[in-house]
């Protein structure tokens, strides 16, 4: 493999698996400690249609319309979560459950129906999300990377990424202490005056953001991938509120960038043929990432239960 | 004039669903530690809730120290059920304290040291200090209602709502938590607290609202914490109890 291969093929979709993990994993942590793990993957789900709406008006896979349609879609299904959950007083599981198949369902049809369907957003991407296709053609040499007018030819939806991590985590700098009671103590927050309700819903937005993001890695399905395993394997890990969300942003970066280095290049570098998924290998990744927190963790668990 | 009220509800309805939870309560409480006790399901915690806007009321009007909330919010502590929060949350003792004072630092960086040392003097009211660095999950349940105390202390308010703060504490824990009720009597400061033994409250508190869905008696404890507006309180379950215990009290005097 040479570096112009390795810039050319490689980088971007690198970049990209990195980018989603990290902004996932630094949300994931939320969702995590406030029990609300399915809300992420309902939300990752229920962005679909806005995600097809968005790419059928633009005809272009990266760019605002898709992330605003996204954002919108969450939107209205935290809202219509909240109204099923009250008009019917089903369960909170039951409701989200009906209403993120419903969408999802939806974002499917749209996807067929709209002509959105094409080479650029079809069913396999949407399984699988579409690292394989970000390619930097202007990266033939390490020159490139120092070069603007090369630098600007990086598949678009590199930037869509950069931007919504950059806003998620300037978000989450700007209103940490907020957010760390509305984890912890939402009644509390409320009883402060600290606008609880808000935050919420603005969590629910990143959380939209963020889907769309990992959309471009992993695919619609396996974004819970990214945004629960990182920070359930930490909660097992740490005590620490600070290393938790930032621990959490860190080992979903990693998880991209390994994930991905796994599906192709390692083994392409080591002269083997094989070629796997990236979206399967982030998945299972995460899958192992939390299964080896929990054995770690069991060992002194056990001994210190003997003790006491 | 004497000064308004630290507490005071006017025709206050709430329901969950159908079913009325609080039904056209019209109460104040009087300055120092006053109880809410009534029978399981009676709506108590539930009136702390709604005063504080954390259920919605369907009608009536809550006033502190006669005004609406939003205008005293500092004034007035909150000390939620220890059972409400996920205690194997990633925080220390000190953490959760040092929550009491958001409000008044920025939303982000490090907690300036005053409030810090406001939080630590918190846990040293309610002993606690040692523990201070410790996760709040590998805290007992009697320390943890603890913390959560010095985090109403660390308000620094002039009226603390407390919901059931001695559900099942141990002893040490019991005492604590009564210490620091009469410090705050005694800095003139007031607490309406949610509380379920009727044995301790002509002990603890000096004034009474006994709540079952609506007011059946409220006023100084030593008038109307009568058996009789127990009684009415309780229906018939306690009247059952009450027979029971005469009848064992006949039998093994017989």
């Amino acid at each position: 493999m040479t570096v112009a291969d390795f810039l050319m093929l490689d980088l971007p979709p690198l970049l990209a698996a990195i980018l989603a993990g990290g902004t996932c994993g630094l949300l994931g942590s939320f969702l995590v400690l406030r029990r609300e793990s399915l809300v992420g993957d309902a939300l990752s789900h229920a962005v679909l249609p806005g995600i097809v709406l968005g790419f059928a008006v633009t005809g272009a896979r990266a760019g605002l319309p898709m992330l605003a349609g996204a954002m919108l879609a969450g939107l209205l299904a935290v809202a219509l979560i909240g109204l099923v959950q009250r008009a019917t007083r089903l369960d909170a599981g039951a409701t989200i459950g009906a209403v993120f198949t419903t969408f999802f369902a939806c974002g499917l049809v749209l996807l067929e129906v709209t002509g959105a369907r094409s080479v650029d957003l079809d069913l396999d991407c949407v399984l699988f999300g579409q690292l394989e296709t970000l390619v930097w053609t202007e990266g033939r040499s390490a020159a490139a990377l120092l070069d603007p007018a090369a630098l600007a030819s990086l598949p678009r939806q590199l930037s869509l990424l950069s931007g919504v991590a950059l806003a998620v985590s300037l978000a989450v700098a700007a209103f940490w202490r907020p957010l760390k009671l509305i984890c912890f103590d939402p009644a509390y927050a409320a009883a402060l005056g600290l606008p609880g309700r808000s935050l919420e819903l603005g969590l629910a937005l990143m959380v939209a953001a963020a889907a769309v993001a990992a959309f471009e890695a992993v695919g619609s399905i396996l974004v819970v991938a990214m945004l629960v395993c990182p920070a359930a394997a930490l909660r097992l890990m740490t005590d620490r509120y600070t290393t938790q969300v930032l621990g959490g942003a860190a080992l979903g970066a990693g998880l991209g960038a390994v994930g991905y280095l796994l599906a192709g290049p390692l083994p392409a570098a080591m002269g083997l043929t094989l070629s796997l998924n990236a979206a399967g290998v982030i998945g299972t990744l995460g899958g192992l990432l939390v299964a080896t927190a929990a054995l770690m963790r069991r060992a002194p668990r056990v001994r210190a239960n003997a003790v006491a | 004039m004497s000064a308004p009220e630290p507490l005071s509800v006017t025709h206050l309805t709430v329901a969950y669903g159908e079913r009325p939870a609080v039904w056209d309560v019209t109460w104040s409480a009087p300055p120092g530690l006053t109880a809410i006790v009534g029978p399981n399901g009676a709506g108590k915690s539930t009136l702390l809730k709604a005063t504080l806007g954390l259920v919605p009321a369907l009608s009536g009007t809550v006033r502190f120290f006669g005004r609406p909330l939003e205008e005293v919010r500092d004034r007035v502590g909150y000390l939620p059920q220890r059972a409400s929060v996920d205690w194997d949350f990633p925080a220390s003792a000190l953490d959760v304290v040092c929550m009491a004072r958001y409000p008044r630092m920025r939303w982000w960086g490090p907690v300036p040291r005053r409030h810090r040392e406001a939080a630590r003097e918190a846990l040293v009211q309610v002993g606690m200090a040692d523990f201070a660095d410790r996760q709040i999950g590998k805290l007992s349940g009697g320390q943890q209602q603890r913390v959560f105390l010095a985090r109403a202390l660390a308000q620094d308010a002039d009226l603390v709502l407390m919901d059931e703060p001695f559900a099942a504490v141990d002893a040490a824990t019991e005492a604590a938590i009564v210490t620091v009720l009469r410090n705050l009597a005694a800095r003139g400061r007031h607490v309406v607290a949610v509380h379920h033994d009727l044995g301790t409250v002509p002990e603890y508190f000096s004034h009474v609202l006994l709540l079952n869905a609506r007011v059946f008696a409220a006023g100084p404890v030593k008038d109307v914490f009568t058996p009789e507006n127990i009684g009415a309180t309780y229906g018939a379950r306690l009247a059952l109890l009450e027979e029971a215990r005469v009848g064992a009290s006949a039998a093994g005097g017989g």
